[in-house]
Order: C-alpha cells, then structure tokens, then sequence
C-alpha cells in the first residue's frame, strides 16, 4: 500500500471516527433529567420570607398591554412584600414561547415558574419528559383545589406519564379566563333592527339582514390561520354538541370528525363564505386588520375571544360594544370553545419550588384576581367585589363567562387534539372555506389526523 | 456530505517517481505536517458543520418530540415524505419557486443587461446599481411585511388595479388558493433580480470591447450581439447567478413565515417551512431532521449540476 493511499485512508478514517462517535452519543433525548431533590415529601413552606437570598425566574406570555399590566404591578408587589425575592421575567408572545420554552426547560438551568399551554403538544409533553412537578401539594396547602371550579382544574391535569390528559396530577392553575363568542356593534344592530343574537339561528338570521341591508356581517380575517379554529369552533359548539366535541378532543369516547354535526359545521361555514357574509378576501387578511375594521364600524360582528375586550372597549368605547356567547337553544346555558389562561407551574429542576409555589398563589389568589380584573383581563376566578359598569362590553363578557365556566358550557379549544391539530385544522378552515375542500372531505381529513395520533400513542 | 480527502501540495510531487530505499520516517513526517496545516479549518469545519450534520442525519433516524426519550424509526420518517401527499406538494411547490426565483430573475436581468451595454456611457451608473441591488440588503422581515401591505385585499396593488377598471380581477392574492405561491415567488423574483444584475452588468464590464467592436464591424445587430458576444461571456456570472438564486428559492422559508403561514391550506407549504413547523411546533423533530436532510441533498444534488454549466478555467 503506497503511502497516498495510506494517508488519504487514514484521513478517512479519523472523519467516519468523528461521525460515528457523533451519531454513538446515544439516542437523541435518551433521559432527560429525572427530577432531582426538592423532595415531594418535605412539607412546604409558604413564606418566602424565609427562604433566603432568592431569584426566581418566571416565563409568562403576559405581552398584551391588560396582562402586561397586570403582572408588572403583582411582580413589585411581590418583590416589595418579600424584598429577599427578585424576580427575573422573561416576557414571551405565545408563539414565541410556544417554540423556545421547549429548549428553555430541558436545559440544565431552566426557569422556576412558567406559563405551559394546555393539552398534550405542550403540557402533555413536558410532563412525559418530566419536566413539571406535580403541585396537588400546593393546591392542597393554598386551597386552589377548592377555589377552582372542576373542569378548570381537569384541565390542567395529567397522568403522571403525560399520556393521559384531565386526570391525574395537578401541574399548575391559571390566572385569566377566556371564552370565545360574537362581538356585536351596538349602534348598526339598532340601526337594523336586529337583537343581540343569542343562539346560532338568531345569529344567522342577523348576518342575512345585515348582509341584506348592505352591511358587512362578520369581520374576519384568517392569514395567521388561528382565527379559523375560533370560527369553526363556536359554530360545531352548537351542531355538534357539548358531548360529542368533548369526547372529540379529550378522546373519551368513539366520536369520530367525520360525524354529523362537525361536517354541518364546515357546511355552515362555507355557506357563510360563499354568501358573502364573511370579509371578502378572508385568507389573505390578519385577525388584526379584521378586529380594527369591527372596530370602525365596517360591520356588524366580529367572532373572537374576551382577549379582544380591552382593545375594543378602547378603541369603540366600552358601552358601544357587546358581547354574546350563543346559546343551543334560547334559554339554554350558552356553549363555547374557551378555557383559562395558560397554566402556571413549577419546573422539575427548579431550586425554589416552595418560593415559586407562593408566587404563583400570589397570582392567583383573591389579590391576583382582582389586580388582573383591575387592568382590564377577565380573570379566571372573579373576585365578588369586581363589579364593571352596566353596559359595558366587560359586563356582558363578566355575566357571559360567570354562565359558561360555572354551568359546564366551556368546551377544549380543537387544537389539543393531537399535536398536529393545529396545523391540520388551520388549513383545512382555510380550505373549506374558499371551496377547495367539502365539508365531507374536510371531516376526513381531521379524522385522518386524529386516527394516527391515536395510533402512534 | 461531500467531503474529499484533502490534497496537500506534498501529493503533487514528482518526487513519488524514484521510490526506492528512502527513509519512509521522513516521508512520513512530511505528510504528517501536511495534515496538520490542514487542523485548525477543519476542527472548525467539524465542530459547527460536520458533527451537526451528523447528529442531523442520526436524529432523522429517530421518532423523538424533542424533550422526552426517542424511539428508533429507520428510514420510517424519509418514508413519510414519499407517502404523505403534502410533503410532496412542499417540494413541488419549492420547484415552482425556482422558476420564479432563478429562472426569471435570469433571464430578466440578461435582457436588462443586454441592453444596458448598448449605452455607452451611464452617468450615475453606480447610483442605479445601488438602487437595484437595494433589495438585497433590505431584511427580509421588512420586504416580506411590505409585499403583505402590497398584496391585502385593500392594498397597494389592488387599489391600482380597480383605479384602472380591473376590478373583477382584485382579490386577495396571498389569500387565494391560486395566486399565493405565484404571489410569494413573484418576491423573490424582485428581490434577485438585482442580485443577477449588478453580478451580469460587472460580467459585461469585463469582456473586451474589441469583441463589440468586431461584432459591429461583422455588421450584428443588437440581438445578435447579444447572443455572440455578451451571452458566451457571461457564463461564469451566470452560474453564480444561478447557483445563489436557486439555493435561495430551495431553502426559502422567513418569506412564507411572515406572509402567509404556509397557507391557504397547505398552499405555499416549503420544505424549510416544514422543518421549522415540525421542529419546534408540532414535536416532530425526527421528520424535521429527515426533511432537511432530503433537502440538502436535493441543494447539493442541483448545485453540483449548475456548476457544470462554469466554464472550464484551462
């Protein structure tokens, strides 16, 4: 073998070494860190006070100007009321933090107290990946288990493998409610002669006289794709049913997204797009600029969250705008996609879970509420004291969520349905609604979805 | 991954011929000093390109979320992009932006550049470049932000259209099932076509004038002057030209992030959009690593063909 060659193998061989030994660094995410110390079975300590020299590093997604708000005024309360804590915030919009927390967490310093989405792509993976710890000790200590209604507490519930979603433990309470519903300018509805819709047949007899009387029905817009999983939601809540959309998403059951009342939903929708009762030109449009053409009058509602309310009332003024969430049946309990904010929890690795415990009590007990009410939020929790003026759109979204949350009405946002969901329902609105996709095919195209996820669990 | 053994000077030495009874220690050494001018690029190469190449290609091989343990998948997640028909769809759909991004820009510039040698002399022709090449350095977040204003169903473009009568043609065009990939890759074509113009109109600036000159004397007009002279001249420049556009059209991705998601549907879906999707989204980080793998070879597999369109240097 002339020298060359020998070399040039040798070259060769010390460039596969370097691959091999790349590729033997064993299986990506073998074992993540099982968590360490903090002990389960010490007793918990609720005064910070006494925990020494602290900083606590908390992740919230608090970025729109009433939760900003709110969190700011609760940190410097908490830090003046224990001078020994700092609190370091990182401030995340949720898509941001929906993509960075992952790495944030399963590095070796991850912060003390987050906010984790609900469901199994985000809470559901960080628990399977044992990075959560459960809280049920807290819960008991600070009695949330008993200030939170049941399906609020389920819904931040897991079994203990991440497998299983709404029962199990505890990982973390949230601070803000939200529901979705019909946001409806007072003024045009007067002008037309329409009521505040409250079922799903009032609702379209009002978008047919409005679209009649030349007046643009509802205000969408739908090219960041999320705002179409609000839209279908609210209609399927009222075709479908409360049981079969909760057996749907939470898999209880053997619903299936080819049923009846899912595809009446997309018939309905489509319906909706090709009468024109929907923002021309939809799909190439931001929620954004939908919201601000609600707000200046260029039509009659808008579909949304209780999010929207403090830039509505802002910008239409509170008493000019009103909320509704739709009804079944005319005096039946109204029926929603929503929820609560995102769950605070603690880490698994977290040096201070005591401390993080009691700032996250600081949040959310009678002091929180009413501090995230005072800033414009609907909390998830309202204090009895927090009385907005009558007339107001924070009245209506009050009485709205006080029915939904507290007489079982709150159906799970679609997209905890598996950890595709998002992405395979946004599409499907889009094309559903611009007549690429029947109402048919759209159902079998979510149950394709949904069938592999159950599989491959 | 392409990576050759490096040849050191040392290999190219007559000396290899009288290969009898020589100290093979000193050879050796030789050699061995070779290898290690060659170290410090390539720990640099292996540290940030090689290794996370290979633990790419390791973790396409897996079904892992990115957090909790991983499962063995074989080739399971290169297998789902044969099968799933909208992976598919994202790679015809990146072929249908090399048109738009490569192939027009091309073209385009070639004719403007054509017709640029015809003026003898350009005052301000350093101004004009700048403003052509503007595209270039202007981030993409603001070019993406204000081709959405441009394209919004009450924007830009449709203003201009029904101020002329057009009317019936308005629509949402990032919107709209049929004209959002076009619309997306209409971008790209005014963001290289500067690029491929500034690289052809410095390429004209270096074939000899004598060759013009010649052309003329022979009688040739414009377009025939173009054909003979200008265009044999600017092949170097045009395969840079090619090269740079194509790999940007294949691995387009903050574009469709900004303006449409991936939407209408899955209509203007792209690989590296998928890869980010799954990576960091969807907790499918297996098949995010298998797409960009396939990808990368696909940028490899069409870089390597345009290269040999460059003209032999001896």
């Amino acid at each position: 073998m002339s020298d060359k060659t020998r070399y040039r193998r040798l070259a060769a061989a010390t460039l596969t070494a370097a691959c091999l030994t790349a590729a033997a660094a064993c299986a990506p995410g073998g074992d993540s860190g099982s968590p360490k110390g903090s002990g389960s079975a010490s007793p918990v300590s609720t005064d910070p006070a006494k925990a020494g020299k602290v900083t606590l590093t908390v992740w919230d997604q608090n970025t729109d100007a009433g939760t900003d708000a709110s969190t700011k005024a609760l940190n410097a309360a908490f830090m003046k009321k224990y001078p020994n804590v700092t609190i370091k915030r990182v401030s995340r919009s949720f898509s941001d933090l929906k993509t960075t927390l992952k790495l944030a967490l399963s590095s070796a310093n991850p912060p003390d107290a987050i906010q984790a989405n609900q469901g199994y792509p985000d809470m559901g993976a960080f628990v399977k990946a044992k990075l959560l710890q459960p809280v049920d000790r807290y819960a008991k200590v600070y009695g949330w288990s008993t200030a939170y209604p049941q399906q609020l507490l389920d819904l931040n519930k897991f079994s203990a493998d991440g497998k299983t979603w709404k029962t199990g433990n505890l990982y973390g309470v949230s601070q803000t409610g939200e529901i979705i519903g019909v946001y409806y300018n007072k003024a045009k509805l007067k002008s037309l002669g329409i009521a505040p819709p409250a079922t799903l047949a009032e609702f379209q007899s009002a978008l047919a006289k409005a679209k009649a009387s030349g007046l643009l029905p509802v205000s969408y817009g739908d090219s960041d794709k999320s705002p179409g999983i609000h839209l279908f939601g609210v209609v399927q809540a009222l075709t479908a049913g409360k049981a079969e959309v909760r057996n749907l998403v939470f898999d209880q059951g053997k619903a299936k997204w080819t049923g009846s009342g899912t595809v009446k939903a997309a018939q309905v929708l489509q319906q909706w797009a090709k009468k024109g009762y929907l923002t021309p030109g939809f799909n190439g449009q931001s929620a954004d600029q939908a919201a601000s053409a609600f707000a200046a009058g260029k039509s009659a509602f808008l579909v949304d969250g209780t999010w929207q309310q403090a830039t509505l009332a802002q910008k239409m003024g509170a008493g000019k705008v009103g909320f509704s969430a739709l009804a079944p049946s005319s005096g039946a309990t109204p029926l929603t996609q929503g929820g609560e904010g995102l769950a605070w929890a603690v880490t698994s690795k977290s040096r201070h879970p005591d401390v993080a415990a009691a700032y996250i009590n600081f949040l959310v007990d009678a002091g929180g509420m009413k501090a995230s009410a005072d800033k414009g939020n609907l909390p998830a929790l309202p204090p009895p004291s927090w009385k907005p003026a009558k007339g107001t759109v924070h009245a209506d979204i009050l009485k709205e969520w006080k029915a939904v949350s507290q007489k079982d009405g709150l159906l799970p946002y679609l997209d905890y349905t598996t950890p595709t969901f998002y992405d395979t329902l946004t599409a499907a609105v889009q094309e559903v609604t611009a007549g690429q996709l029947s109402p048919e095919k759209f159902g079998e195209k979510l149950q394709a979805d949904y069938s592999s996820f159950q599989q491959s669990r | 991954m392409a990576v050759t053994t490096p040849r050191t000077p040392a290999h190219k030495r007559p000396a290899e011929a009288p290969r009898r009874r020589r100290p093979a220690g000193r050879r050796g050494r030789i050699q061995a000093k070779g290898y290690l001018y060659l170290l410090p690029a390539f720990t640099v190469l292996a540290a940030f390109l090689l290794v996370p190449l290979g633990q790419l290609v390791q973790i396409s091989l897996y079904h892992w979320d990115g957090l909790s343990g991983s499962t063995w998948a074989g080739l399971a997640n290169y297998a789902e992009i044969a099968r799933s028909p909208q992976l598919r769809a994202s790679f015809v759909h990146s072929l249908v932006l090399i048109v738009f991004y490569a192939v027009v820009p091309t073209v385009l510039a070639l004719m403007l550049a054509g017709v640029t040698t015809r003026a003898a002399r350009l005052r301000g022709a350093s101004f004009f470049r700048a403003v052509i090449f503007l595209p270039q350095i202007v981030a993409m977040v603001v070019t993406a932000t204000a081709w959405t204003a441009i394209y919004a169903p009450d924007g830009v473009l449709n203003t201009l259209l029904r101020a002329i009568g057009l009317k019936s043609v308005t629509r949402a065009w990032l919107g709209d099932f049929g004209t959002a990939l076009p619309a997306v890759g209409l971008i790209g074509t005014w963001l290289e076509i500067g690029l491929c113009l500034v690289l052809f109109i410095s390429g004209i600036s270096q074939i000899p004038r004598e060759l013009y000159e010649a052309a003329k004397v022979d009688g040739a007009g414009a377009v025939r002057e173009f054909f003979a002279v200008t265009l044999p001249g600017l092949r170097g420049q045009i395969t840079v030209a090619l090269t740079l556009t194509v790999i940007a059209a294949l691995r387009t991705f903050d574009l469709v992030y900004i303006t449409t998601h991936g939407g209408p549907g899955d209509s203007t879906s792209l690989p590296a959009f998928e890869v980010y999707n799954r990576a960091f989204s969807t907790g499918q980080v297996g098949s995010a690593c298998a797409i960009a793998v396939v990808l990368t070879l696909i940028i490899l597999l069409v870089t390597y063909a345009i290269t040999k369109l460059q003209p032999k240097e001896d």
